[in-house]
């Protein structure tokens, strides 16, 4: 019994902490990955609140595709800003053989 | 366009002010948040709990576990709704999105192939048994549905597939049929027996059944067609 009730207060700090790193981890990569870690252990949470049909709905959905879905994105803004970066790059090359010409 | 909306959302995401509409939607978020806990601690014990009704009830569901009894039978039309909102999902995604696109590269190794090959079958046989079970045990069209998904998403990632058909024809049907399914039980049951989605309780395992697979392929099709993106089209010539 004593060690049930230490799993689910483990369980509870170990959603907290994950939870609020992810929110305020400045790396998106980082809080991608926590949010993954934060649904597997939601559905956790579920088997113990006797709801194994929702722990096996946010196992599923909310875990494993919603983080198919934030990687995709996250590719998809990486790629963007590596795009804009070059492009800030290739601006201030110019503006600096324009100097150097004049 | 979309290149300009991620720039605007890096720019975003390095923006950490406390504006005033961001201490707006703090404030609002926070008495959201205050609001359902005093919801939640003063909550009645002695509410009229339905949970015995819907026990007694079982037998007649046509389904032993009462969850899907609920989710199919007792609340059947909530269900209905859910299975169009995700069907209106990928409507959406398909009239924004410009062109599907699987944006991350994945190691082109004859490992992760071969393992995709064996990992899907077996999956599609899991995502069946989780329907079937739905009806005894924890499962059905959702849980299946996801697992099917999972495989439409690892195939379109490892595999760098992307549905190019001119005309997506089952695709479409693929994604529409749970909403067919479930519609057609409906109206068809409005006539039969005057209610919508009133089971017979002898034939009600069948229609649960028939409208669970529908659902699920919907559902699996929809949730790999939302992480792939964009209307499928064929490509077009260079």
């Amino acid at each position: 019994m004593m060690v049930v009730v230490w799993f689910d207060v483990t369980l509870v700090i170990i959603l907290l902490v994950c939870g609020w790193l992810a929110l305020t981890t400045p790396n998106l990569l980082r809080a991608v990955m926590l949010f993954i870690a934060f649904g597997l252990l939601v559905a956790l949470a579920w088997v113990r609140l006797q709801a194994p049909d929702v722990a096996l709905a946010e196992a599923a959905v909310g875990s494993g595709l919603t983080g198919a879905l934030l990687l995709s994105t996250l590719s998809a803004m990486q790629r963007a800003s590596q795009k804009r970066r070059s492009r800030m790059e290739a601006m201030q090359q110019s503006t600096k053989e324009e100097y150097d010409a004049g | 366009m979309q290149d300009r909306d991620f720039n605007r959302a890096l720019q975003a995401d390095d923006d950490t002010r406390l504006t005033q509409s961001r201490l707006l939607v703090l404030a609002l978020a926070t008495a959201l948040v205050a609001g359902l806990a005093a919801a939640a601690i003063t909550f009645p014990d002695d509410f009229g709990r339905l949970a015995p009704l819907a026990l007694d009830s079982l037998p007649r569901s046509g389904v032993l576990n009462p969850v899907t009894a609920v989710l199919l039978n007792y609340r059947g039309y909530d269900t209905l709704l859910e299975v169009v909102v995700l069907l209106l999902a990928i409507v959406g995604v398909w009239a924004i999105a410009p062109t599907p696109r699987i944006w991350f590269k994945t190691p082109d190794t004859p490992v992760l192939a071969t393992f995709v090959r064996l990992l899907l079958p077996l999956m599609m046989v899991v995502a069946g048994y989780m329907l079937w079970l739905g009806a005894d045990e924890p499962g059905g069209a959702f849980q299946g549905g996801a697992v099917l998904g999972g495989v439409g998403v690892l195939w379109a990632a490892a595999v760098v597939w992307l549905p190019r058909a001119g005309r997506p024809f089952w695709l479409r049907l693929l994604l529409g049929a749970g909403v067919a399914a479930f519609v057609i039980a409906a109206v068809g049951l409005l006539f039969l027996r005057g209610n919508l989605l009133q089971y017979p309780p002898e034939q009600a395992k069948t229609v649960i059944l028939v409208i669970e697979s529908a659902a699920m392929f919907s559902i699996g099709a929809t949730l790999a067609m939302l992480f792939i993106g964009g209307y499928p089209r064929r490509e077009e010539a260079k």
